[in-house]
């Protein structure tokens, strides 16, 4: 893996005079991060014109709770990515595979587009083109996705790195309480909660400021010492893939100590019965055993969770990017159902959703199974509805498509599609067996990447799109709470570039398609509620004014006098009939154990400096000086076994794919895995994609490697190429 | 094809789950002797001690396409035939017969034995403790893990409690004698007197006699003198059985269309008294019967045990009782404690961990049983396996000794050295600091850092200035 040189200029930021932090001065235009889930609102004043003086200063908000005055290092930052020389302001496009990619016009490129979209669907059908979207894109852009492939392109084949983030934690929490929303609460309810467990989140280096709303006893299930599980009460060194057997482990002792909510379980829950008998087979031996979490343990956290008056329990990717995710995350359900915490104030279960509209990208029909407002693309009253709004007949849109790693993986193949647009996201780096995926991308007669830097997918499309970024448009952001954010525009675009929107709108109008693809957020924003109107994540009482006049607004809210639902959960479920469904899940083996060949566990995950696929963060000098390069970490021991010292370049391998990078030796992981950010390429060409059942997440966080010193004997095992 | 399980504990129980979940045609009738549904015996002796209710360790009934004939006996098996006769006089045609018959209390052969109870099932709990209700303190004869459990469960229910054991120290078979005398000095002090070398010669209406003519006043009597395998069906068929019945590493016996499973099997010599090698062999079976892995063999268990019993944490596996032998290239790492009952020892040969004992609380134990689970590779010095906080020990953080290049804020990747700087420029307090550097402004759990780091150069300005 070759070291980034970074050539861009030191950002603009001024620090002297200190920006006064805690200054109530309007500070410029309210808006919000354009990274992770959490949203900070922050400031963003002065411009990037000369008549501006080049300068642009970021001050984070005091009025939006997730932050509250906090910002990290991406977000103090940010502001780079609007100044650096790093933008895209014209398309691109290569007249060949083997040509370079060169500037052409706008319309030129998307007369390219069209042109291809039409022969490709001729020859094919429909579904031989496909879209890509993304968990950063806004609420309208995500909307607008969807409606332009099943309307403009009528193809099935949708789907979005979100995917890859939160699938597992919906689907769990879809069947256990009729909705999934990230956190149904308030994020300062996290406060009140006397414990929170957190069960493979590692929320100080993601998302820094939520740590500042944990007051009490923290439990961290993780298997590395991580930031965040160096600040917790109480850490579960947990081996990796094996989450759900704790989680039996923990509910049985909860049950034997008495610990159950019978009167909660009574009133407000089914199937309590199967799940307790179903638990009665994993005794707290049994899975130290299997976990290598000590029994002791198990009880303390049992006991600071069932002895709090108020209780979390949240899960991160951790324990949902697994081929268990989804059985893994109802097992944690089924331990807070058992405790009585969901739909109480202060207690509860959520996951930390990840990517910055993770949730709001999740709700309205960029995935391949649904509509906008949380529909089933496969229910006909939720196909009648969206039809409507959209004014085609239902029985001409498409029904559920691949999800994303099989979408990736068909790719130029005879069922698959040839032909692939890309929004916001950047498959190359993110998805699993990535180099398999580039192969993928590279057997397609047509990829068409939309984004604002030349990022490792970008680079190898035939056309490429510039656009505009957070802070140059407007568009909403549904947080991790479920709060629907205004992310205002602070900042006039370059010229040369165009919104997702507009990209869309003129493709749309090239199909045949003039009206009903507005460029417009407000417009397509207010056609989004009446799509969403009557969902689960009905959000047509939201405009963009009572966002800003309150601050943001929690889904559902089905009318413009509806104050909003801070907290779904706290007098029915939104079930059948009101009340939360245990359902008995058993643990399961990883999908790639470790043996000889391949003797340890890899495990991925993130740096405080970077942000998903790095093709932002890895472009701000900053961020690059804090963490220029990926590397692998593991155990002093094993370190000691295979002869390598901190600083020289390791090979890990797996049967998928090599990577190298610099070793980073330490004791605060388990002495049988390894672990590797990723936030560049490499990491992914190890991972495993073998996918959940229910949710099809694929196994990123756990998959069997080889480890050795770069240069020694490198290893043949027939791995992709 | 009609398979037959006879025995409905965790064995067979489990045999009839596997089965199940990977093929859902096949025509199955499990018998079982006790008419209750199957239960968690590994967790009788939680109910014992009041820490599990009954129901609390009831299992799964698997009913999907099961005839489960409870309270029925088997009386014998006809191989020429592939039939099996019960005592309700039925008979039941086979295609592959599957035995887990499990295993009895072994009752020593003393006067007036049927005065104690076995405790082997749900119903000899519920004898016990309905005993246990009236009696004013219990013996327990034999001081292996089940009795070792009874003998805590019955003294934390605040009973006084006499513990009886013929060999030289508690559990022989898991410990070696140092680990067994400080496991017998927790339990004394859990209320349970412990008698080790004492033989008991007879059992009469109102207590124990040993051997010395001593008699041991007490209304209960609980026997846990280990289990002998179910054998009488298999033998009276012809199959091949020793101390229990014969099995390959198919798990067959010597008649190819009878499996042994559980207590009642005896694989490569050993016959497995604990229930991870029992689901492991039901696996097996399970993948050969229905097809799904015909190649599926079963190669022996490690073995680990683990005690349950509330306020004692122990666990031993694997050869422990051995010794350091460098002839055979054994070293042994030990660390003794017996004040505070911590008794912690590895055995190691070349590098892997071949036993171990942990007894008192052992941060390290699922690590240390997951490296002896799968023969990983230990450190050079595994000083570290035994004493976690020795891997994590670091100085303290404190300002004066923090290096100038330290990392203080992580969120905003500020070191101590840029504090320091911007304290010189003029910043007094956090507020400036985090102003200028933008320290303490991510999580905040560095504040108490900075602001030490602060307060540290503002005493040192003062003590220059005085």
């Amino acid at each position: 893996m070759k070291r980034r040189e970074s050539t861009i200029e030191p950002m603009p930021i001024s620090l002297s005079p200190p920006a006064p932090v805690m200054s109530p001065v309007h500070q410029g235009e309210a808006t919000h991060c354009p990274y992770c889930a959490l949203q900070c609102g922050m400031y963003v004043s002065g411009g990037i014109g000369e008549a501006a003086g080049g300068t642009l200063t970021i001050t984070p908000r005091h009025d939006i709770p997730a932050n509250a005055g906090g910002l990290c290092q991406k977000g103090w930052t940010a502001g780079e990515l609007l100044t650096g020389g790093v933008r895209l302001t014209t398309p691109l496009a290569r007249a060949s595979r083997t040509s370079p990619l060169v500037p052409v016009s706008w319309e030129e490129a998307l007369d390219r587009i069209a042109g291809a979209i039409r022969e490709t669907q001729a020859r094919h059908g429909a579904d031989a083109v496909a879209v890509f979207g993304g968990g950063g894109l806004t609420n309208e852009k995500a909307y607008q996705l969807g409606k332009f492939a099943r309307v403009a392109l009528r193809t099935s084949q949708i789907d979005y790195n979100g995917r890859f983030c939160m699938s597992s934690a919906a689907a769990a929490a879809n069947r256990a309480f009729g909705m999934d929303r990230g956190l149904p609460f308030p994020i300062t309810d996290l406060a009140e909660a006397d414990a929170v467990m957190m069960v493979g989140g590692n929320v100080a280096e993601t998302m820094p400021p939520f740590l500042r709303h944990l007051n009490n006893a923290l439990i961290v299930v993780d298997p590395r010492d991580t930031r965040t599980a160096r600040q917790a009460t109480l850490h579960l060194r947990v081996t990796p893939g094996t989450d759900l057997a704790l989680a039996l482990g923990l509910l049985h002792i909860a049950i034997t100590e008495g610990y159950a909510d019978q009167d909660y379980i009574a009133a407000r829950t089914t199937g309590f019965p199967a799940v307790r008998e179903s638990v009665a087979a994993w005794w707290p031996e049994r899975v130290e055993r299997i976990t290598g979490v000590p029994v002791a343990r198990m009880r303390e956290a049992v006991h600071l969770l069932g002895g709090a008056g108020k209780a979390m329990i949240l899960t991160g990717r951790g324990a949902e990017q697994h081929s268990k995710g989804v059985d893994t995350v109802t097992a944690f359900i089924n331990l807070a159902l058992a405790l009585g915490l969901p739909g109480r104030a202060g207690s509860g279960y959520g996951c930390v959703t990840g990517q910055g509209n993770g949730q709001g990208g999740r709700e309205h029909g960029q995935k391949a199974d649904q509509l906008p407002g949380y529909r089933r693309i496969d229910d006909p009253a939720a196909r009648a509805h969206v039809a409507g709004v959209w004014g085609v007949d239902p029985d001409e849109l498409p029904g559920p498509g691949r999800s994303a790693y099989e979408l990736l993986d068909a790719l130029g193949t005879d069922g698959g599609a040839k032909a692939l647009l890309v929004f916001g996201s950047n498959p190359v780096v993110s998805a699993p067996r990535a180099s398999h995926v580039a192969g993928r991308l590279a057997a397609l007669d047509l990829l068409v990447v939309s984004d604002f830097v030349l990022s490792e997918t970008a680079a190898m499309a035939d056309v490429v799109l510039p656009t505009t970024q957070w802070a140059e448009e407007h568009g909403t952001m549904t947080n991790l709470e479920g709060r629907v954010l205004l992310r205002r525009q602070a900042v006039a675009p370059p010229s040369g570039v165009r919104s997702d929107l507009a990209i869309i709108s003129a493709l749309a109008a090239r199909l045949g398609h003039d009206e009903g693809f507005s460029a417009d957020p407000g417009t397509v924003f207010d056609e989004l509620r009446r799509a969403s109107a009557g969902g689960v994540a009905d959000y047509s009482g939201i405009t963009y004014e009572r966002i800003a006049a309150e601050t943001g607004v929690f889904w559902p809210a089905p009318s413009q006098d509806h104050p909003g639902t801070p907290r779904p959960f706290l007098d029915r479920f939104p079930t059948p009939d009101g009340r939360a469904r245990f359902l008995p899940v058993e643990h399961r083996p990883v999908a790639e154990e470790v043996d000889e060949d391949y003797p340890y566990y890899l495990t991925t995950g993130r740096v405080l400096a970077h942000y998903q696929s790095g093709a932002q963060t890895r472009r701000v000098a900053a961020l690059n000086e804090a963490a220029p390069e990926p590397f692998v970490e593991l155990h002093t021991d094993l370190a000691e076994h295979l002869g390598v010292a901190s600083g020289d370049l390791v090979r890990v391998s797996s049967r998928r794919g090599f990577a190298e990078a610099v070793a980073k030796v330490g004791r605060g992981l388990r002495h049988d895995t390894v672990f590797m950010p990723f936030h560049w390429e490499g990491a992914n060409r190890l991972t495993n994609p073998a996918l959940d059942p229910v949710s099809r997440m694929p196994e990123f966080k756990v998959c069997a490697v080889n480890v050795e010193r770069a240069g020694s004997q490198p290893s043949d095992r027939g791995e992709d190429a | 094809m009609k398979l037959v399980v006879i025995g409905n504990g965790m064995a067979g129980g489990r045999l009839a789950d596997e089965v199940r979940a990977r093929d859902k045609d096949i025509d199955m009738t499990v018998f079982g002797a006790e008419t209750r549904r199957p239960y968690n015996r590994v967790l009788l002796s939680n109910v014992l001690a009041g820490t599990a209710s009954p129901e609390q360790v009831r299992l799964p009934a698997q009913t999907e396409g099961v005839t489960t004939r409870l309270g029925v006996t088997v009386t014998a098996i006809d191989p020429e035939s592939r039939t099996i006769l019960t005592d309700d006089g039925g008979r039941e045609p086979y295609d592959v017969l599957v035995l887990a018959t499990g295993s009895e209390p072994v009752v020593p052969p003393i006067p007036g034995a049927t005065r104690a109870i076995a405790f082997r099932t749900m119903d000899d709990c519920h004898r016990i403790l309905q005993a246990a209700a009236t009696a004013t303190g219990a013996v327990v004869v034999g001081g292996g893990l089940l009795g070792v459990e009874a003998a805590r469960g019955l003294a934390g229910r605040g009973m006084p409690v006499t513990l009886l054991h013929l060999a030289g120290h508690l559990m022989e078979r898991q410990l070696d004698p140092e680990a067994g005398l400080v496991l017998g000095e927790a339990l004394t002090g859990l209320g349970v007197t412990v008698r080790t070398g004492a033989r008991v010669t007879a059992i009469h209406a109102h207590g124990v006699e040993l051997a010395t003519g001593e008699i041991l006043a007490s209304e209960l009597v609980v026997l846990a003198c280990g289990v002998r395998p179910l054998v009488s069906l298999a033998r009276d068929a012809g199959l091949e059985v020793n101390r229990g019945v014969v099995v390959d590493d198919r798990m067959r016996t010597s008649d190819p269309a009878i499996y042994a499973i559980g207590e009642c099997a005896q694989h490569d010599g050993t016959v497995y008294g604990l229930v991870a090698p029992a689901w492991e062999q039901a696996a097996v079976v399970a993948d050969l019967i229905t097809g799904a892995d015909r190649a599926a063999r079963y190669r022996g268990s490690r073995l680990v045990t683990r005690l349950k019993a509330r306020s004692v944490e122990l666990a031993s596996m694997g050869e422990a009782h051995l010794t350091e032998d460098p002839a055979e290239a054994v070293e042994v790492v030990r660390f003794t404690h017996r004040a505070r009952g911590i008794y912690r020892k590895l055995v190691i040969r070349n590098d892997r961990l071949v036993g171990a004992i942990l007894l008192g609380d052992a941060p390290t134990v699922g690590t240390l049983t997951q490296l002896y689970d799968r023969g990983g590779q230990l450190p050079g010095d595994p000083a570290g396996l035994l004493f976690p906080g020795l891997e994590h020990a670091t100085p303290a953080d404190s300002p004066v000794r923090m290096p100038d290049s330290a990392r203080v804020c992580e969120c905003n990747n500020v070191t101590k050295g840029r504090i320091r700087a911007c304290w010189e420029a003029g910043a007094r307090d956090t507020a400036a600091v985090a102003a200028a550097t933008r320290a303490t402004t991510g999580c905040g759990s560095c504040r108490d850092a900075v602001e030490g780091i602060i307060g540290w150069l503002c005493e040192q300005e003062e003590e220059v200035r005085a």
